[in-house]
C-alpha cells in the first residue's frame, strides 16, 4: 500500500450519500407492499379441527364412504365445504379413514369402484387403484398411498380432524 | 459481480446510450435547489411522478385481495385492511397518495403557469399536461367507487347525476358510465374498476412518455 490516504472523491460520495438514500427510501416504500403481498404464505395455517362423522358401532370392515360438513373461512369468503373419507376397521378392530384424493392428480377414488377390482379402491382418471389399506397397487398410475384422516374417538363416535401424507402416518 | 452482469450486456447489446441518453443531463443552475433555493418549485413535476409511481405500486399491490365485485368488495377492502399485514399501511399509501398526487399536481400547474413556461415552444406539452390533468382526477373519481362504502356509492350517485345534466348526450353518458340506465350497481362497479385500473392508467402512461420525451426534447424553460 501507498503512503497515500485513500481519498473518496466529491462525485463518489455523492454516489453513495444519494444511493443510500433513495435505497432507504425505495425500501421503506417497497417493504409494507411486499409485506402485504406475501402475507398469505406467512398466516399461521388453521390446525384442523376435529368434526364428528359416524357412530363407530356403525363402521364395518368394509370401507364406507362417510361426508361431513366443516366451515370454511377463505378469507372475507365462509362458506360450508363437504369433506368425504373412506373408513373401515382393519382385522385388529383400529379405525382406518382413508382420503378420497387420488395421489396421481388428485381425482376423487371409490371404493370397488371398478367391477374387475372389488376389494380395491379405483379411481375412475387413469385407472388408479389402491389396495384396501390404502396402499397404492404397484404399475397402476398412482406414485404412493392414500393420505390418511387424523382421528379422534369420543363417546362412541369417531371425529375426524386433518389429513397426513402416508410417509409422515 | 453486479458490473460483470452489467458488462456482459453491454459488450452485446451496448445500453450505456440507452440510459445515458435518459440520466446523463445537465441541470441548469436556475433549477437547481442548491443555487437558488426558490428553484425548488421545480420540483412539483418530479413530486407528482414518484408520486403517481407510489399509486402505481400500491394499486398492484392492493388488486391482490380487491374483488370488484358488488356482493365483495366492501368486505375485501375490510379484510385487507384489518387481516393482513400491513394492509392498512398499503391502503393507506394509496388513500392518501391520491390527494397529495393532485396537490403536487396542482402547485406543478401553478408553477409553470405563473412563471409563463407554457408559452412557445412549450404549448403542446401544456396540453399534454392539461389531458393529464384530467386523467388523474378520472383515476380519483373511479377510485372512489371500488371500498363500496357508502361514501363511495353516494359521491358516485351524484358523479352520475352531474354527468346526466350534460345537453343531449347526458343521459346516454350516465347510462355508459353506470353500465344501467336506473340502478348504481354491479355493472357501475365492474365499469369503474376496469377504467381505473386498465383504461386510465394505458392513457396515463401514454401521456407521461410523451410529456417527459417533449420536456426532454425542448429543454426546460429559462429562468425568469
Amino acid at each position: 500500500m501507498s503512503e497515500k490516504r485513500q481519498q473518496v472523491s466529491r462525485r463518489q460520495f455523492l454516489n453513495y450519500t444519494l444511493t443510500g438514500v433513495g435505497g432507504f427510501m425505495a425500501a421503506g416504500m417497497l417493504a409494507p407492499m411486499v409485506r402485504f403481498a406475501i402475507d398469505p404464505a406467512l398466516q399461521a395455517s388453521s390446525t384442523g379441527e376435529f368434526k364428528a362423522v359416524e357412530d363407530v358401532e356403525n363402521i364395518t370392515e368394509e370401507p364406507t364412504r362417510v361426508d361431513w360438513e366443516i366451515d370454511q373461512v377463505d378469507a372475507w369468503y365462509e362458506s360450508t365445504v363437504t369433506k368425504t373419507a373412506w373408513v373401515y376397521k382393519d382385522e385388529n378392530g383400529d379405525i382406518v379413514a382413508l382420503s378420497p384424493i387420488c395421489k396421481h392428480l388428485g381425482c376423487m377414488v371409490t371404493w370397488a369402484g371398478n367391477d374387475d377390482y372389488p376389494d380395491q379402491f379405483y379411481c375412475p382418471c387413469h385407472d388408479g387403484r389402491y389396495y384396501k389399506s390404502g396402499e397404492n397397487v404397484p404399475n397402476t398410475p398412482p406414485p404412493e398411498g392414500l393420505d390418511y384422516y387424523e382421528y379422534k374417538i369420543e363417546d362412541g363416535t369417531l371425529l375426524l380432524g386433518p389429513t397426513k401424507p402416508r410417509g409422515e402416518a | 459481480m453486479l458490473q460483470k452482469l452489467y458488462d456482459w450486456v453491454d459488450e452485446r447489446v451496448d445500453i450505456t446510450p440507452l440510459w445515458r441518453d435518459i440520466a446523463d443531463h445537465e441541470v441548469p443552475e436556475h433549477v437547481n435547489p442548491a443555487h437558488h433555493f426558490s428553484a425548488f418549485v421545480y420540483c412539483f413535476g418530479g413530486l407528482t411522478f414518484f408520486v403517481t409511481v407510489i399509486q402505481i405500486l400500491s394499486g398492484m399491490f392492493l388488486t391482490m385481495y380487491y374483488v370488484p365485485d358488488i356482493e365483495n368488495a366492501w368486505r375485501s377492502v375490510y379484510y385487507l385492511q384489518t387481516e393482513v399485514a400491513h394492509g392498512q399501511i398499503v391502503r393507506g399509501m394509496h388513500h392518501w397518495g391520491a390527494s397529495v398526487v393532485i396537490v403536487m399536481l396542482f402547485l406543478h400547474t401553478l408553477r409553470v403557469f405563473f412563471q409563463g413556461a407554457y408559452k412557445k415552444p412549450r404549448e403542446l406539452n401544456w396540453m399534454v399536461g392539461v389531458l393529464l390533468f384530467f386523467i388523474m382526477l378520472g383515476l380519483g373519481l373511479t377510485g372512489y367507487l371500488l371500498p363500496w362504502d357508502n361514501k363511495a356509492y353516494f359521491a358516485t350517485q351524484v358523479t352520475l347525476e352531474i354527468a346526466e345534466k350534460v345537453p343531449f348526450i347526458g343521459e346516454a353518458t350516465k347510462t355508459l358510465l353506470a353500465g344501467d340506465p336506473n340502478i348504481v350497481g354491479a355493472q357501475t362497479l365492474t365499469r369503474f374498476f376496469a377504467i381505473h385500473v386498465f383504461f386510465l392508467p394505458a392513457a396515463l402512461f401514454a401521456l407521461m412518455a410523451v410529456h417527459f420525451i417533449l420536456i426532454r426534447k425542448q429543454g426546460i424553460s429559462g429562468p425568469l
